[in-house]
């Protein structure tokens, strides 16, 4: 306990207090170094838009905060909380949301049940059994399903929903949680132009108030959003700073953005 | 697609034509020796209704839950065993008082895990207890690692085949091959008589339904909404702050349960225990049960355990030879041909036409067509 | 439970305990091979992966007879021919069972196994409506019979000698077919990405056959050695099912030679114990050993650590 403390003394005399660190960071498979002694650090209420080339470790980077692969060596600091030794769900509960790639939500159950799993309440067996869907989950269910657009089909089976609208469901589901801390791989990958655009107001609307990481190729997206972009390549971060910045770079021109 | 009846109603209704079906129905046509028959169907009932929640509902494929059974029907054998054993009954042994097949391989004293068993409340809480326990004890570390799917059938099938080996194998203290037999009174009411047979099959259909009752509980509740979730996408369960395992170990051991207080019942109404109900072959039909039912249906699982075991009584009597045949096809047929049992049949075939009926009518409280799959 | 034998005999014990290990060894190196092909590669459990090898059992004594009632003369060799009918049988059904069944359920692994246990059950009874509830035996031709005699206190068998033999060719076989073949590439091929294999023009439907076949192939190899060393009954297969799956993910399901070194040590476990306690004592110990060690450690022995 000592020793915890001791750290958080240091941390907090290294002055601004990051939402996020993460130092030293590797993972090897098999000796193949995905990520590569990685470190960024992200502030609070700050966007911060990873990009990088196919294979360049972003998606992993996001498994290993979340606690998806464990990490092989190095450090992720959640406010001050070390997230590497965490369960999966024990991230999520510190305030950590994920969205996946592909977008991942329950087909079986209806838009309502589907926010409503997503109620942090009731997370517990016995917590989760004696659960009531009381005034507070319904009407924050009806609130979040307006912010993405699915008021209408509340009580339809997220099966029918189109490709657009899972996204978006998704992104209510992690809405719903209220993360602190809120991680988007390709949000808006697979949509068509319009939904784009929706989507896009949607990111707008509910990133604020927390920080975010988000992967993204979309250069108009990304330049629309990012306060801080981070080049990642093979494993290692090629270059970070604000947008205009990372663009000029030739290392960077060189490695993604010229192609 | 018009709702006629919502489901929280018809399932009252499924309860309600399952209760008549079994405790007025079939007692008034059947004769004791066939009401008593199906009461033994019935003690498979409960493990198939476990099976629909863990199997249909969580995904989890036991192929051990014999081992339940057969742990809470031993725990009944044994307090019954020792009901029998009294001084006076076992006097020419040489050591009286301890059952009659320990004194064969020459045990001279009762074994310590038999002691609680002299008590009637310990031997009930042990029904259900003791397999609840074993169940925490494998499925735990397993599912903490995600050990799932089919390692998980597998692993709980060879400790089907562990568990009847050790009981084969430890005749002194289990009765071995033969089993718990012998066994007369129950807090000194003989079970033996054709009265006390009937009332413990109502007893049987009471606890039955109540299992039912208890697991559509469970299933209305969020709990069940979250086993569905994690049936599709289990990952994201995780990452909505949801500890998967200990959802899982709740669930087997929920159904190990109920397979516990099947395997009393089963003590209870046929008056022994043996390790031909608890190893793979026992354990894997207990799966068709549900699987014939449709494995996501509660009732399903009781119409599929009566019908499968009426098929194999009633072919074992007569073609000895095809009931193998027959119960190999079923497997295969229930699989690729029925995937969702019974209970799909009724849903794509009767369903719509009662929907139909009440919708033409409107709600005029008529009473759905009968059960389905009689 | 050292008490009471000498050093000596000690050593003579383990050696011949060793050595009937070693052909419960290849029983299991052989029946795993299929299991392990099928299940590692394909991601299917055959639940009647037992009775082919029992049908394999049943096809070498029918040859058997075949040969004493119309070649006596040639019986020595009846063994051969019996091992390549045993593999045409099993792997010919094997195919037949893949097209007509396995091939609807790659997506549905639970399932498989209720189905292919149903299967099971059909050909149990199959096999005792043809061959009767009796065990047959086979008669061992003369040169098989008898035994060497190493030292003074240990001697093996020579069918045992032989059967091991038999096993270690098969699994080379296996391992060239596997991971020196074109075949096996694509195999391996399909295992990994199934729409790119597909793509770059492998007959991903064949290619399963083929595997699921040759799997079931070499369970009635499994059983022609099997006649070697006990008789076969229309429930044989059962006995063993529980043991290879466990030998099989004990390996690490894709990994040939774990299979082949978590054979060993199952086998040669169970062979030392039986010494020393009850049969089904030692069965249990093993059992619940490697499950014991599957549920701390369920990917097996023998794994590579992968990204997801």
């Amino acid at each position: 306990m000592n020793a915890q403390a001791a750290t958080n003394v240091i941390t907090d005399q290294m002055g601004p207090d990051f939402l996020l660190a993460v130092e030293g960071l590797t993972v090897s498979f098999d000796g193949f170094k995905a990520v590569d002694d990685l470190s960024f650090y992200v502030d609070e209420n700050e966007i911060r838009v990873i990009i990088g080339p196919n294979g360049a470790g972003k998606t992993t980077v996001l498994d290993l905060i979340c606690g998806r692969t464990k990490a092989t060596s190095g450090s992720v600091k959640f406010k001050n909380t070390e997230l590497t030794r965490l369960k999966e769900y024990e991230i999520v509960r510190a305030g950590v949301g994920r969205k996946f790639q592909n977008p991942s939500i329950y087909e079986d159950l209806t838009v309502f049940e589907n926010l409503e799993i997503s109620f942090p309440r009731g997370r517990g067996v016995f917590g989760a059994l004696a659960f009531k869907r009381d005034a507070e989950v319904i009407g924050r269910v009806e609130e979040v399903a307006q912010t993405i657009f699915l008021a209408d089909q509340l009580h339809q089976r997220a099966e029918y929903l189109s490709h657009g609208q899972k996204q978006w469901l998704e992104i209510g589901m992690l809405l719903i949680q209220d993360p602190e801390l809120l991680m988007l791989d390709e949000p808006v990958a697979g949509m068509s132009v319009a939904e784009r655009k929706k989507t896009a107001e949607l990111l707008n609307t509910i990133i604020k108030d927390r920080s975010v990481i988000v992967i993204e190729h979309d250069m108009k997206f990304v330049e629309d959003i990012a306060h801080k972009v981070t080049v990642l390549h093979q494993g290692k971060i090629l270059a970070e700073g604000p947008m205009a910045k990372v663009q000029a770079d030739p290392k960077v021109i060189e490695v993604y953005l010229g192609h | 697609m018009t709702q006629a009846l919502s489901p929280r109603f018809k399932n009252l209704i499924g309860l309600l034509l399952l209760a008549v079906l079994l405790a007025v129905v079939l007692p008034l046509v059947l004769e004791p020796f066939r009401l008593n028959m199906v009461g033994k169907y019935l003690t498979y009932a409960f493990v198939a209704v476990g099976l629909v929640l863990c199997w249909g509902n969580a995904g989890i494929l036991s192929l051990g839950q014999g081992v339940f059974f057969g742990l809470g029907g031993y725990a009944m054998a044994m307090y019954l065993k020792l009901q029998s054993s009294t001084l006076e009954a076992t006097k020419i042994q040489s050591t009286p008082g301890i059952p009659d097949f320990m004194d064969w391989n020459q045990i001279t004293e009762l074994p310590f895990f038999w002691v609680p068993f002299k008590s009637l409340p310990l031997s009930l809480l042990a029904v259900v207890l003791v397999p609840m326990a074993f169940a925490f004890i494998v499925s735990f570390p397993m599912f903490k690692r995600r050990v799932g799917g089919v390692y998980f059938a597998i692993i709980t099938q060879a400790l089907a085949a562990i568990m009847t080996i050790l009981i084969v194998g430890q005749q002194g203290y289990t009765g071995g091959i033969n089993g718990i037999t012998d066994l007369r009174t129950l807090a000194g009411w003989d079970i033996r008589t054709d009265s006390a047979k009937t009332i413990l099959y109502f007893v049987n259909v009471a606890l039955l339904l109540g299992a039912i009752g208890l697991c559509l509980l469970v299933r209305g509740s969020k709990l069940g909404r979250i086993l569905v979730a994690m049936r599709d996408k289990e990952d994201r369960v995780r990452f909505s702050g949801y500890d998967v395992a200990s959802f899982k170990v709740f669930v087997f051991c929920l159904a190990a349960a109920l397979a516990g207080v099947g395997g009393a019942m089963f003590t209870l109404q046929v008056g022994f225990m043996s390790p031909s109900f608890v190893g793979i072959v026992p354990s894997i039909e207990m799966v068709i049960y549900t699987a014939v039912g449709g494995r996501l249906s509660l009732f399903g699982a009781v119409y599929g355990t009566l019908l499968v075991n009426w098929a194999k009584t009633s072919f074992s009597e007569s073609f000895p030879e095809l009931w193998l045949f027959g119960l190999g096809a079923l497997f295969i047929a229930v699989v690729l041909l029925f995937p969702n049992g019974l209970a799909g049949l009724y849903r794509s075939h009767v369903e719509p036409r009662i929907d139909a009926f009440l919708g033409r009518k409107g709600r005029s409280g008529s009473t759905p067509a009968p059960a389905p799959a009689e | 439970m050292f008490m009471g034998y000498s050093l000596g005999e000690l050593g003579s014990i383990f050696a011949m305990q060793a050595f009937a290990g070693l052909i419960l060894f290849s029983v299991f190196v052989l029946m795993s091979l299929g299991l392990a092909i099928i299940f590692g590669q394909m991601g299917v459990i055959n639940m009647a992966h037992g009775e082919f090898m029992i049908l394999g059992a049943y096809m070498t004594y029918l040859t058997s007879q075949a040969f004493q009632a119309f070649a006596p003369g040639l019986y020595g060799i009846y063994f051969f021919v019996a091992m390549v009918v045993a593999f045409c049988a099993s792997g010919a059904l094997g195919m037949l069972v893949e097209w007509s069944m396995i091939r609807f359920l790659y997506k549905r692994p639970l399932d498989t196994l209720l189905a292919t246990w149903g299967l099971s059950l059909i050909m149990q009874q199959a096999f005792r409506s043809i061959f009767g509830a009796r065990e047959v035996g086979v008669e061992l031709p003369e040169w098989m019979m008898g035994s060497l005699a190493i030292t003074d206190t240990i001697e093996v068998q020579i069918n045992g000698l032989f059967v091991m033999g038999l096993t270690t060719l098969i699994a080379i076989a296996v391992y060239l077919l596997m991971f020196r073949s074109r075949w096996g590439l694509q195999v391996r091929a399909v295992v990994l990405n199934r729409p790119m294999a597909g793509a770059v023009g492998i007959d991903s439907e064949r290619v399963d056959r083929f595997t699921f076949g040759l799997g079931c192939g070499i369970a009635g190899i499994a059983g022609s050695a099997f006649t070697m060393i006990g008789s076969t009954g229309p429930t044989a297969g059962q006995l063993y099912i529980v043991d290879t799956f466990l030998v099989v993910v004990f390996g690490g399901a894709a990994s040939l030679a774990g299979t082949i070194a978590s054979a060993f040590t199952i086998s040669q476990a169970q062979s030392t114990m039986e010494f020393f306690m009850s049969g089904s004592m030692a069965k249990v110990l093993t059992l619940l050993v490697v499950v014991c060690i599957l549920m701390v450690r369920p990917e097996g022995l023998f794994v590579l650590k992968v990204r997801r």
